[in-house]
This record gives structure tokens, sequence and C-alpha cells, in this order.
């Protein structure tokens, strides 16, 4: 076959991930073109005239079969050319990259924060499970849940912003003219998106470990002259990484749902916002290129989750399944 | 002075004693074998030396090793554990952490112990003492055969040239062949180090083959301890005597009907084949397996059938395709004059063969009342009334020796030997004519062995049932087999009576098996 089975699982990733890209831009265009509302009656008005209308419907390429509209969208997007937006008639990938200088560092901020925050304290509760810790950090990470982020963002603002006026309350400014001041921009916004994620991340972690900890192979571990936390630590943190990669990966996709709120709160110039205002507009060349990235940025880290599956367990190596 | 002396330990978990007053003294270089069924204490006992207990157990009385009492600070009793015992457990699979190759893991154990210099030399050493080739090491423990991974279990056991190694049931896992290798290479290495062996096993046979001396639990109490040969031979407690007369198991008498040769063939088998094609899409990775090949085999009406193999060699897959639970690749099967492929099985004929699981652990559904579980088949008849079930499920149940008014209660409620009874009713509650046994009695304590076996011998008798049994366990197919198949790589390679196949094995998968039957006791 001369095939190692590692190329194999990759191969299958990636073939996977062509085909929900594929998929996922049918569903887009299909869901946005039988959207009721014509866009160029939209940027005409209510008072133009049948002629003018068909006319910018022609200029626009509305007019063409809907097949063939859709292999132009992908086609041009190969290419990088993502239209125009009707509303602000600029180039969709120029907005769309201006805006995403500024979500995905403030996605990126609150994924590591969540990260570093969430997994230890999983772990710590599971090490200590039943005892006043434990029961302690799980009432903080229902907490975490429980409270919306933009008024946990509204909450830091207040402290770190108002108060202490250690940070910006809110805006940012770009990072060429100032970095360090960008990065400041973030933090807040960072930690507010970071806290429901890091929370659930501490459960999730605390439990898969829980039940690790049970499993016979800890005993083994501990027969062989390991303490019990030295063997939850060796051999049960890295099984217990296997649930929790999963969600690591679906959180992705929440984050960046969740930027649109937040990037309200903080009134940052992001993709949550563009797409925000591209909606009410009704400019649907701007919400369908955004849609598309999102999808894209998405499904990628579906695929990374996937592949560190592989790496982290070598039963799915060998089945590729 | 003794390697291991506990004196009076209670162990008992809430209100529970779980082992009462237990004494027991093990010398150096002793193997000591615990009999015992499940429940009786046996397993913690052996984890209370090792300090394993789970924290939820309160503990009384004192544990010596090597004449000092087991430390009661963590790190302390985890060096002891690192440096002087080693342990085996009974599910090799579970045992070993599935993310890291048996190389890495015998390594770790080897600096755990502190005790060896050269690490790589020394795992090749311990793997070529537990039989397995140097290359194993860089495999992960799904890449092995369950007895190679028992072994590698062994050789992570070894690690620490450990003075006393505790087996806990690490053969029960495992087929008859690979059980027997590992039994003997057990035995031959306590030998070769003079090492003490404390085996726990429910199987008094492979205690009688392995051990010097032995102590018998029941309930948390040691009920007797001995000589291996003395306790067997005159055994002095009842509940000893009772082990060893289950241990045995007689040939059941005959039915006039069953030795009728020329009885209608109720299930024909013919050409079956069962082809699994590996991970789908991409073409050319991975040939596909004949889990079951070219099968052809008849059962005549009131005739019990053994199919005997080592695991994986197909017999269930097989058993599955005979009653429509999975489907043949080619062939047919025909029963009672209609053929079917496996998928394509009509209801009412469905309703004519049943099928009993190995573990009546999990194959009730907790959530559902006895009556619900047992009643689910009758589906298969199509509308009946609520009289008609009643009766049935009473009629079930009954006939397996248990009271109409457990019908209301849930599978938790019930040991493993009603369990099975009650797999049993439900196997009986369309009346079917032919029933499909896998490994009936194998999850079982020995002790309740013989009454199931001798329920299905009566219930045969008395409804004039057809038995397909798949096992592999060579005594209770003699007990009560009219005739065995024996099966290696999906095809069946040697057929006959169970005395003339057992006597005259042709086949080297039959000799192999008649080489590994452990020796009967006393």
């Amino acid at each position: 076959m001369g095939v190692s089975p590692m190329t194999l699982f990759l191969l299958r990733r990636i073939a996977g991930f062509a085909v929900t890209l594929f998929v996922a831009a049918l569903i887009i265009f299909l869901l946005l073109d039988l959207l009721p509302g014509d866009p160029a009656r939209f940027i005409l008005g209510i008072n133009a005239t049948p002629e003018a209308v068909a006319a910018l419907r022609a200029q626009m390429g509305l007019d063409a079969p809907a097949h063939e509209r859709f292999l132009n969208w992908i086609g041009g997007m190969l290419r990088g050319d993502f239209g125009i937006s009707s509303t602000q008639r600029l180039a969709v990938s120029e907005l769309i990259a201006e805006r995403m200088a500024v979500t995905l560092p403030l996605t990126m901020i609150a994924m590591v924060v969540s990260v570093v925050v969430g997994l230890p304290i999983g772990i710590l509760a599971a090490m200590r499970r039943g005892k006043a810790t434990d029961t302690a950090l799980m009432v903080l990470a229902q907490t975490g849940v429980a409270v919306p982020n933009f008024w946990f963002g509204m909450l830091l603002t207040l402290v770190f912003a108002v108060t202490l006026r250690w940070l910006p309350t809110g805006g940012f400014i770009p990072w060429d003219e100032d970095a360090g001041a960008a990065l400041r921009g973030l933090v807040l916004p960072g930690l507010a998106l970071a806290l429901p994620q890091a929370s659930i991340l501490a459960r999730v972690m605390r439990t898969a470990l829980v039940d690790v900890a049970e499993q016979d192979f800890i005993r083994t571990a501990r027969a062989k002259g390991m303490t019990k936390s030295e063997a939850i630590w060796r051999h049960g943190v890295r099984n217990a990484l296997l649930p929790v990669l999963t969600i690591l990966g679906l959180q992705f996709a929440y984050l960046i749902a969740g930027t649109i709120i937040v990037e309200n709160v903080f009134y940052l110039p992001g993709l949550g916002r563009l797409i925000f205002t591209a909606i009410s507009e009704r400019d649907l060349v701007l919400v369908r290129g955004a849609t598309i990235v999102l999808v894209v940025a998405t499904t990628a880290t579906m695929l990374l989750v996937d592949l560190c599956y592989g790496l982290v367990d070598p039963r799915l190596r060998r089945q590729g399944a | 002075m003794a390697l291991v002396d506990i004196r009076d330990l209670t162990i008992t978990f809430g209100q529970h004693e779980a082992v009462s007053g237990l004494s027991l003294r093990i010398e150096r270089g002793e193997r000591f074998g615990i009999i015992g069924e499940s429940g009786s204490g046996k397993s913690l006992t052996a984890l209370a030396i090792a300090g394993l207990l789970p924290e939820s157990a309160a503990v009384s009385g004192q544990v010596l090793f090597e004449g000092t009492v087991l430390p009661d600070d963590e790190r302390d009793m985890t060096r002891l554990r690192g440096r002087h015992i080693g342990m085996v457990f009974q599910e090799p699979m579970t045992a070993l952490n599935p993310l890291m190759t048996i190389g890495e893991q015998i390594e770790e154990a080897i600096r755990l112990s502190e005790t060896s210099e050269i690490v790589p030399l020394a795992v090749s050493a311990l793997l070529d003492e537990v039989g397995l080739a140097p290359g194993l090491a860089a495999r992960y423990p799904h890449q092995l055969s369950g007895g190679q991974r028992q072994r590698a279990m062994i050789a992570m056991a070894l690690a620490s040239k450990p003075e006393l190694m505790i087996a806990d049931e690490p053969t029960s896992a495992l087929d008859v062949i690979t059980q027997r290798t590992v039994l003997d290479l057990i035995s031959t290495i306590c030998r070769r180090r003079h090492m003490t062996l404390i085996f726990i096993s429910h199987d008094i046979r492979a205690v009688a083959a392995l051990c010097t001396r032995i102590g018998v639990m029941r309930a948390g109490e040691l009920v007797e301890q001995g000589v291996t040969g003395d306790v067997l031979r005159a055994p002095v407690a009842d509940y000893t005597r009772e082990l060893v007369a289950a241990s045995r198991m007689e040939r059941r008498l005959r039915s006039s009907a069953s030795l009728n040769d020329d009885r209608a063939a109720l299930l024909r088998v013919e050409g079956v084949g069962r082809i699994y094609r590996q991970s789908g899409i991409w073409p050319g990775c991975g040939a596909p397996v004949r889990a079951v090949d070219q099968v052809e085999l008849t059962i005549g009406t009131g005739e019990c059938v053994a199919l005997v193999g080592p695991s994986g060699c197909g017999k269930t897959t097989l058993a599955r395709i005979i009653v429509g639970l999975d489907k043949a690749s080619d062939g047919r099967m025909v029963f009672d004059g209609t053929a079917y492929d496996g998928s394509n099985l009509p209801p009412l004929l469905r309703a004519n063969m049943s099928l009993v699981f190995q573990d009546p652990f999990s194959s009730f559904d907790p959530r559902m009342t006895i009556a619900q579980s047992l009643g689910e088949p009758l589906h298969l008849l199509g509308r009946i009334s609520g009289e008609e079930r009643e009766a049935r499920l009473r009629e079930a149940i009954e006939a397996v020796g248990l009271k109409a008014a457990m019908l209301a209660r849930y599978p938790h409620e019930f040991s493993g030997g009603q369990r099975q009874r009650l797999a049993i009713a439900r196997a009986l509650v369309t009346r079917p004519r032919l029933v499909v046994l896998d490994e009936p009695v194998s999850a079982l304590d020995v002790s309740v062995r013989g009454d199931i076996l001798a329920l299905l011998a009566r219930l045969q008798a008395e409804h004039g049932l057809t038995y397909l049994i798949i096992s592999h366990d060579l005594d209770m197919v003699a007990a009560m087999a009219d005739r065995v198949l024996v099966m290696e790589k999906g095809r069946i390679v040697e057929e006959g009576t169970p005395e003339t196949l057992f006597a005259h094995p042709e086949h080297p998968l039959t000799k192999a098996l008649m080489a590994a039957r452990l020796p009967e006791v006393a």
C-alpha cells in the first residue's frame, strides 16, 4: 500500500475539511439567496423606478442564473475577491482583513486565557475531589458559566478602567499606530470573553480527570510506585485531554460569536460589529463574505483539533476513523 | 519471619464489613493462592497488602511486610510498593495506559523502582523474560493481543525485582490456551526468581496448578487454609467441599431423543461467510477480514451442539448471523425449511430462536423492570392480549426457578446467577425452538455455574429445545454437548462427539485446546 497510517489519517482529515467548506459555502449562498428582500431595491430605496432597480441588479450580477452566481462567487473567493460591499462601496476582502486584525487577536487572547486558567483549575479540583477546594472552585466555575459576558465586561471596565484607570474603557487604536495601546485595548474584552469558556473548560477537565482517575491504569501506575497525584498527573491528564480537545474546538466557534456582543460593549471595530451592521443594512455581499471567513476559521480549528487527536491518541492513527 | 503477616484485618465500607478479622501469614518463596467468589473480599485483601485500598474503606488490624507494619505516609507506602511489590491485574487492556507504548510504561516502572542502571537494556531483558520480542516495546497496548498485554503487564510488575508479586485474576480475561501459557509463565518466573506469589482467583483449578498453599475466602472470612494438596484432597470446611465439587463437571445423562441419529435438521448453515471491510472510502487501505469463512453445519431438532475456539475465531459472529443480528456476506441459512441470510429473518421465525449473552450484568437495561425486559421479545409474535402476555412472562420466569412476584423488580436487585436465569427466561418467552448460548456461564461464579447448566439441561428435556452453545470452556462443553465443532480463523476445522473428539483430537487447535486444560483437582 505504501501509505503510512499517519499520512492516510491526514489525507482523510483534509479531504473532510474541503468537503465541509464546500457544503457550508453552498448553504450560505442558498440561504442568503432565498432570503426575502432585494438588495438592489434596498440600496435604491422604495421610490426607485423598476428600471433603475433592474439596471442595478444587472450591474451587481444578480440577474444571472443561481448556479452561475454561485460558481462566480466561489471562483472570486479563490482569487481573493470577495466582491464589493453594497453599502460601503469597498472591497469586502479589505473590510474583513481590517476587522480581523482586531477580532483574531481578541479571540486568541480569550482562547489562551481560558486554557491557561480553565485547565489548571479543573486539574486542581479533580485532584482535590470532594474536598473544600474542589467545591469552591466548582462554585466559581458555575458562576462563571452563569454570568453573561457583556455584564462581566462592564464590571471589568468599572474596576480596571474607570476606578483603577489601568486600561482603556473601550475603543481601539490600530496596531500600526501604537501596538502597545492596541494590545491594552484588547485585554479587558479578552478577559470578558474568556470567563465563561474558562469555566466550561474547568468543569470538563475536572469531570474527564475524575473519570480517568477511576481507570485501571491509574491503579497500575500506583502499583508501580507512584502516589495517587503523581499517577493522575503522569497518566491521567493526557488521557483526560481527549474530551477537553473536543470542547476546545467547539469553543472557538462560540468565541467568535461572542465577539459580536463584546465588541459592541467595548466599542471595538471588529468582525462581529462588521457583521452586525452588515446584517442590519442588508449588505448581503458583505454578510456572505464575512460568514464564509468565520466558517473557514471554525472548520480550520476543527481540523486542527482532529490532528491534535491523532497526535495524542495512537489508536486513532491506526484506524484513521 | 513471614514476608507478609496479616493480623486481624477488617475492612469496612460504611456499614458493610467486606473483610472481617482475617489473619494470614505468607512465607518467603511461597506461592499462596486465595480462592473465593466475587464479593468474598479476596481482592480487597490483596489491595490492603499493597496499600491500594479505596479511600472510602475503613481498615482495622495490621499488615506487616518483612516484619514491619505498612507505613501510613503515602510517599513511604508508595516507595515500598514500587520497590518490593509487583502487581498484575485482571484486565490487561484497561490496566495499561492506552496512550503510551508498553516500552515506555515498563521503563517508567524501572525508573520508579530506582534499582536499574541501564534502562533500555533492562526493558528488552524484561520483555525477553516474559517471552515478548524486543520490537514489541514500541507498540501501544491496542496493537497487542490479550495474552501479549498480560505478558507486558507481568514484565512491568517484574521491573523492580520485587520480593512479592500479587496477581489478581490475571488470566480470567484470557482464552483457555492463553490462560495456560500465562499461568505457566508466572510459575516459571516465580521459581527462577525465588519470588513470593499471591495469586487470587475464583478458578480452583488454576490455583491448584500454580500454588503451594491456598486459603479459601467466603463473605470476608478465611474459612480454610493449608497446603494445596491437603486442602483439596480433604477439605475441612463445607464451603471448600462445595467449591471442589463444583469445579468438576459431570457428564449429564442423555435423553433418548438426543441419541437418535436420524432426527430432522432444524437449522442448516450453508457456506456462510462474513467479510468485514476495514475503514471505508479510500481504496486499498487494509485487506478485508474474513471473520467467518465458508461455514457448513447442521443442527438437528433437540440436539445440543457446541462451538469452541479461541477468542477472535469468529464464533460469536457466526452466532449473531444465525439469530439475525448480522448479515452473511455469502451463503445462507435454512431454519425449519425457510432460507435467510441473517438480516431478512421474518419476525415469526426470529421468535423461534433466541440468544443468551455472556454477561448477565450488562445485558439488562438497568432502568427497565424485569417484566419490561422479559416482555420485549413478545412483539415478534404480533399483537397479543394483556392476559396472554402476563401468562407468558409468568411461565418463563417460573421455568427458570424464580417467582412471578420478581417481575416487578429491577436488574440491580438480583445476583449474577439470578440474572443469568432471567436472561434465559427472556430467551424462553417466545417459546423458541433454538436457543443460542454465548458463553452462558463464564461470567458466573463457579458455585452457580453447575446450577445454570442443570437448569439448561432440564429446560432442554422439558421443552424439547435445541441448543447452540458457544464457549471456550472444554469441560462445560464436554458436560453439555452432543456434538462439538472446533472453529479457527472463521472455519470449522474439526467436528465430533465430545468423547471421541477429546480422546483423539486430530487438528492442532483441538490438541492445543486439550493440552491447555488445567488438571482436575484432587
